[in-house]
This record gives C-alpha cells, sequence and structure tokens, in this order.
C-alpha cells in the first residue's frame, strides 16, 4: 500500500483523493476499490434485492409446504398486478423528482366509470377505450397544473386524490354494478390454460420489459434521469422538461386507469372505493426497487425485483396465517431495511478507502478539477 | 455491503417472531364430538380481523371445536375490505382446509375465490354477510332480514318523539352485503303509514372503522341540523355515532339505535343516547356457523333448501331448516333498553 510521508491536514497539504486514488490504483488496496467502485449504486442494489428474495423464498418454504406450489404462485402474484404496473409508471415520475399520488383515486374512478358506462348498455369494447382516455385525461390535468404553475406534485395529486376519488362517487352514486361477462372478469381472475400464469403477469411483463427499454435505452429515459438530477441543467441542455413531466403524468393515468380496469375485472365490482389504500403500496415498490425519493437514481429493474419481493412477502405471510396488520409491520421493516442498507454500505465504503489511505481526511468539498470517488 | 446482511436476516427473524406470537390460532383439541367425527381444519374469514363483534363470534366457533372435533383458526384482512379477503380464501384452499366459514366485506369480489374453493371440495359457509348466491354452500344469517330491516324502522319510530322526525343510517361499507340488505327492508317498512312521519336523510358509510364513523357522524349532523335518529345497523357505527352525540351535547336532542353489542352501548342507554337497540347472540351465530360446516364436511347436510338438522345447544334442541338460496335463519334478534341491559351484558358475556 502507498503510504504517503506529507503531512495530514494543513494548509498546505494536497488534494488527497485525485493522486492518492492514482497512486492506490496499482496495488491489492486498489482492486479493492475498483471492486467496490463497480458494485456501486444500482448494481450493488440489485444484487442485493435478489439476495432478500432469495431469502424470503426459502423462509416461505420452511413457513409452509403449500408455499413452493403453483396456485400459491399463481395468486400470490396476481394479487400485486395493478399495483406493480402502476409502479412501472411512478417509476420515470419519482426518477425526475415528482410524484404521483393519485393513482390509487384513478383507480377507482376508472372503475366507476367502466361499471357505469356498463350498466348504461355500452359494450366493453367501447367502454374500455374510453375509460382509458379519462385515465389520461386525469394524468394530463395532473401534469399540466404541476409545470404550467410549477406547483409541487406532492400538493397537486394530494388534491387530485381527493378529487378523483370524488368524481367517481358521483358517476356512480352509491351503487355498485357487478353484473360484468365472464369473458371480462376471466381476465383478471384467469390463468393462461393448463398453467398457474396469471393472464396479469403476462400484462406486467410486457409493461415491464416496455419500460426498461424506454427508461434505460432510449433518449426519453435520458432525459428523465437528467431532469432528476438537475432540472436547470437539463432546461439548459434543450430537454423540454415541461411536456417530459406532464407525458410521464399522462402516462401514469393511463395507467392507473387500465389498473382499475383489471381491478374491477378481477373483483368483477365496479364501486368507488376500488384502489382505496394502492397508492402507498404503490411507492412502497418503488423505492423498495432502489429509486431515491430524490429523484435523479433508480432502475427498472431494480423495481421489477421489488414487486416479487413484496408478493413473496405477503404470500410468506399469508401462507403462515398472519393477518394483514403483521403483514404491514413486516413490509415496513423490509422497506427501512433496503433504504438503509446501501446508504450504510457507501459510508462503509467511504470508512475502507478513507482507511487504506492511512490518514484521516477532513470531510470537505472537492477542489476544482479533482476526481471524487 | 455484506456485514449488513444479519440486520436484514435479524428484520426478518422479527417477523417470524412476530409471527409466532400475532397468529390469533387455537387449534382445538379434538374431544370426542357428539355429532359424526370431524377432523381437519376450518378457517374463518371475518370481514376484518380487529372487530370485537367477530372476535365474539370466533368465541362461538371455538366451543363448537371443543365440542364437535375439527381444527379451527381465524385469519383476515385488519380493514373491511374485500380484495384483502382474497388471498386468505385463495390460501385456505391450497392449503387443504376442509371447510372456510367467511362474511363477504364484497360478496361479488371474493365469489370467484369461494367458488374455486367449492370447486377444490371446501365447503364454503358464510355467516353475518353472505357472499353471492353459488358462491356458498349454506348462508348462516344471524337473523332474518326482512325481521331486522323492520326492527330498525321500529326503533327509529319509537326513538323519535311521536315518531316524527328526520332519521339517517350510519352503515359499515358500501358494499356490505348485510347492512345493505337490512337497509333495504328498512326502507321498505317504511313506507308504510304509521311511518309517514319520518323523513330519511340518506346513508353514511361508516366503512366499519371507528374513525371515518365518527367523522361521517359529524358530517350527519352538521349537514341535517333538525336530525333526531341516528340508526346505525353496525356494531361499530352504533358505538361512534353514541360517543358523537355525546360529545356534542346531543343527549335528548338526537338518539342512537342500531346493532350494537350490550357491553359496548351499555353507559349509552344508561345515559339516554341509546333508549333502544338490538343484537342477536353473536356467540351462537359463530357456533352455529361452526356446526353446519361439521354437517356439510360429514356429509349429514348436503346444503340444499328442505335440509333440517340439530345443533345440541342451540335453538332449544328444535332442528333448524335450510330455507331458500341455501339460507338458515340462526333465530329472532333481541331488543335491549334500560330494562334487560345489565342482565343481557351479564348472560352473553359481549
Amino acid at each position: 500500500m502507498t503510504e504517503d510521508p506529507r503531512p495530514a491536514g494543513g494548509p498546505d497539504a494536497p488534494p488527497p483523493s485525485a493522486e492518492a486514488s492514482v497512486a492506490a490504483g496499482d496495488n491489492s488496496g486498489g482492486a479493492m476499490n475498483r471492486l467496490l467502485g463497480s458494485l456501486s449504486g444500482a448494481a450493488r442494489l440489485e444484487v442485493f434485492l435478489v439476495v432478500i428474495l432469495a431469502v424470503l423464498i426459502w423462509w416461505g418454504a420452511q413457513l409452509s409446504r403449500f408455499f413452493l406450489t403453483g396456485p400459491n404462485f399463481g395468486f400470490s402474484t396476481q394479487a400485486v398486478m395493478e399495483i406493480s404496473i402502476m409502479a412501472l409508471a411512478m417509476t420515470p415520475i419519482i426518477i425526475t423528482g415528482e410524484i404521483d399520488l393519485s393513482v390509487e383515486s384513478m383507480v377507482g374512478l376508472s372503475s366507476c366509470v367502466l361499471g357505469w358506462l356498463w350498466a348504461s348498455g355500452v359494450p366493453l369494447q367501447a367502454a374500455i377505450p374510453i375509460v382509458l382516455l379519462v385515465g389520461v385525461a386525469g394524468g394530463l390535468f395532473n401534469g399540466i397544473i404541476v409545470t404550467r404553475w410549477g406547483l409541487p406534485s406532492l400538493v397537486v395529486t394530494l388534491a387530485t386524490y381527493a378529487l378523483f376519488r370524488g368524481l367517481g362517487h358521483v358517476v356512480l352514486g352509491s351503487t355498485v354494478v357487478s353484473n360484468f361477462p365472464a369473458g371480462f372478469t376471466n381476465f383478471g381472475f384467469g390463468y393462461v390454460p393448463g398453467t398457474f400464469v396469471p393472464w396479469t403477469l403476462l400484462v406486467f411483463l410486457v409493461l415491464a420489459l416496455v419500460a426498461v427499454a424506454i427508461v434505460h435505452r432510449t433518449w426519453i429515459g435520458r432525459q428523465v434521469f437528467a431532469v432528476g438530477k438537475n432540472k436547470e441543467a437539463a432546461r439548459y441542455s434543450g430537454v423540454r422538461v415541461a411536456a417530459l413531466k406532464t407525458a410521464l403524468f399522462a402516462v401514469s393515468g393511463l395507467v392507473a386507469a387500465f389498473a382499475g380496469i383489471i381491478l374491477t375485472s378481477r373483483t368483477s365490482t365496479a364501486s368507488p372505493d376500488n384502489g382505496l389504500n394502492m397508492t402507498l403500496a404503490v411507492v412502497t415498490i418503488v423505492v423498495l426497487g432502489g429509486v431515491d425519493i430524490n429523484g435523479g437514481k433508480g432502475t427498472v429493474p431494480g423495481v421489477i425485483l421489488a414487486v416479487f419481493i413484496l408478493a413473496t412477502l405477503k404470500s410468506a405471510l399469508t401462507q403462515a396465517g398472519i393477518s394483514t396488520d403483521y403483514q404491514n409491520v413486516a413490509i415496513g421493516l423490509l422497506l427501512i431495511v433496503s433504504v438503509i442498507t446501501p446508504l450504510l454500505a457507501r459510508q462503509g465504503r467511504d470508512l475502507v478507502s478513507r482507511g487504506r489511505l492511512g490518514r484521516k481526511r477532513p470531510a470537505r468539498d472537492p477542489a476544482p478539477g479533482e476526481v471524487v470517488r | 455491503m455484506f456485514h449488513r446482511l444479519p440486520r436484514a436476516a435479524a428484520g426478518v427473524a422479527l417477523v417470524f417472531a412476530l409471527a409466532g406470537c400475532s397468529s390469533s390460532a387455537t387449534p382445538a383439541p379434538t374431544t370426542a364430538p357428539t355429532t359424526a367425527a370431524m377432523s381437519g381444519s376450518v378457517v374463518m374469514i371475518p370481514k376484518q380481523i380487529n372487530n370485537p363483534y367477530f372476535d365474539v363470534a370466533f368465541k362461538g366457533a371455538q366451543s363448537a371445536a371443543t365440542a364437535l372435533g375439527g381444527t379451527l383458526t381465524q385469519v383476515g384482512p385488519s380493514a373491511a375490505d374485500a380484495t384483502q379477503q382474497i388471498p386468505f380464501i385463495q390460501t385456505a384452499t391450497t392449503q387443504g382446509a376442509k371447510a372456510i366459514i367467511v362474511s363477504a366485506d364484497d360478496a361479488n369480489a371474493i365469489a370467484p375465490a369461494l367458488k374455486a374453493a367449492m370447486a377444490a371440495g371446501i365447503k364454503v359457509v358464510g355467516y353475518d354477510s353472505s357472499p353471492a348466491v353459488g358462491a356458498y354452500n349454506v348462508f348462516v344469517n344471524q337473523a332474518d332480514t326482512a325481521g331486522i330491516g323492520k326492527g330498525l324502522a321500529d326503533m327509529a319510530c319509537d326513538e323519535a318523539p311521536s315518531c316524527t322526525g328526520e332519521i339517517a343510517v350510519l352503515s359499515a361499507a358500501q358494499t356490505a352485503t348485510n347492512q345493505n340488505a337490512w337497509i333495504a327492508a328498512m326502507q321498505d317498512t317504511l313506507k308504510g303509514s304509521k311511518y309517514a312521519g319520518l323523513v330519511w336523510d340518506g346513508v353514511y358509510y361508516g366503512n366499519d372503522d371507528p374513525t371515518i364513523s365518527t367523522q361521517q357522524t359529524q358530517a350527519m349532523l352538521a349537514a341535517h341540523p333538525n336530525l333526531k335518529v341516528i340508526v346505525a345497523p353496525t356494531t361499530v357505527g352504533i358505538v361512534a355515532a353514541a360517543q358523537v352525540v355525546t360529545s356534542q351535547n346531543l343527549i335528548g336532542k338526537v338518539f342512537v339505535t342500531g346493532l350494537g353489542t350490550p357491553m359496548g352501548m351499555q353507559a349509552f342507554v344508561k345515559s339516554g343516547v341509546s333508549p333502544e337497540f338490538a343484537l342477536w347472540n353473536v356467540t351462537d351465530l359463530g357456533y352455529l356457523a361452526y356446526a353446519v360446516a361439521v354437517d356439510l364436511v360429514t356429509g349429514q347436510i348436503k346444503g340444499n333448501p328442505g335440509d333440517t338438522f340439530t345443533v345440541p345447544s342451540l335453538n332449544g334442541g328444535q332442528p333448524y331448516t335450510i330455507g331458500a338460496d341455501s339460507v338458515v335463519v340462526l333465530g329472532p334478534p333481541f331488543v335491549f333498553n334500560t330494562s334487560n341491559i345489565d342482565q343481557y351484558v351479564a348472560s352473553f358475556g359481549f
């Protein structure tokens, strides 16, 4: 290991990190740094999530011999598909530093519109596109108010969280529509014939691939990350921030309306209360998947892993006969662990690299031109 | 990173430990049954798990399990939400339960899961709130629906001065089968000429949640300043409504009636907030539901209208008859008032 003979600290101490990291790059201490560097950020978090998933699967198998069965896989994944596809749409929104709290109310509103149209005799082939348009309209409403008037999305979508559900009550009244045809309800509740793969899981996987492609492989995704890291810099680079954010909210509304249709199909009930409490579950999945709530960082594969982690955890606990109160305790603990761990790992890595250089480094801002690791 | 894994494992272990102490199951010892031999597990799924009404029914079912055999567990959602009931039904199906006893948060939402259970050979007994027709083998109704509706109307008429004034309903969840049926029966009864003086101010939904029920009662009172009677056909809602009336100093101006537990409403009967309310023997409801499940599993009954069966400790030994839509009624409701409330608190124990 390279020992630097110059005195630590003091006014004539050289900027440590640039030379020190270069100097340390050609011995075993440097290899450790390289390894930790390459495991940095998202890749490390996804490995961590895979480990959690494996632990939960193992633990579920210990809890019940019915855990690793086809039927259990089928209905456990089916139960979370609505919030999962909404999590896919929520991910780019949170990466840009915004949030959409109104998704659960759009689920309720779209369910009510679908029920009202169906009860009025409109065939499903016409009703479903109308419901999706309602979702887009709601999302555009969110997006335009956030971008045109610069209001925080937390506040705007909190308002539409109440507004959309209220509209649902207005549309459907206190009635509940339940007489949907079997073909429709089979989509939400049924499996691919001969297997335990729910239809909605296939839908989710397709949408997940689309989301991975768009967020990580296209210029749209790059703009999303740019806006999340530094909105003003992105704007000066030519990103049309307002249009991008509005589009993301519109997509979120569309996806929430689609989730509302799926939920209505799965429960064969259109009711204003559909979707209650879903927003927190959606945000939980996104944060569990490693997306930074302040924006700028996150991956869709992480969110996909989080979907399966949540489904596995709930399934294991339900198989063990545990009621949903305690399931929520477990989910909360898991979320805390998954958020704190990368943070602590980063601090641990800083401690390790400081220890390698053999002296204490006071925390300070980087000098111009200095490479900060 | 790897030295943080023990924390994850500890968190997971903590949950496992919680799992050990949270399960509300007490497997009943299989003693010599008084009817045909019953073994296997029965899963009871109430509307929600932290509701005292359902805990009392569970105790009744547990005594039936001790007497008749079989292993009884109770699981369920923490909120009265049908989509959260579905996983528990599906889990009971895959775990090979012999019977499921369920109170439906939404008659239709859980129907596909129940039908899948029945297709797998599991007997489904509804209690308290009926699943959709066709999604159960037998539904144990706590009292005759029309009778409850008439009872609610009569109690509202008794409490409104000279059977005149505005009345409003504080119900449970919007989709709850039982409350909706009782409210419909009540509105039917109110068409009679005797009730012409009563004005209907609408239905508010408290979701069987104490906070929401309180807020809805306050909203109701604010929207209808001349309200005379609040009818709450839910044991959670009636207590919330009575508390709001008491805290807003409306005793003597607004009265509360509906369905409540004797112990929960004892103080309000005495203070005059709720001179009259009704219920049935909830312990017996749980007992009967379990006994019906046992009879279905052992083949004593098929669940068809016209089937009869007896349960030794209920109905004075008289046989029950299954009626239309495979519904069997527990018995007539009890009306509680100042003259009998203390005695029923003592004898019911809830």
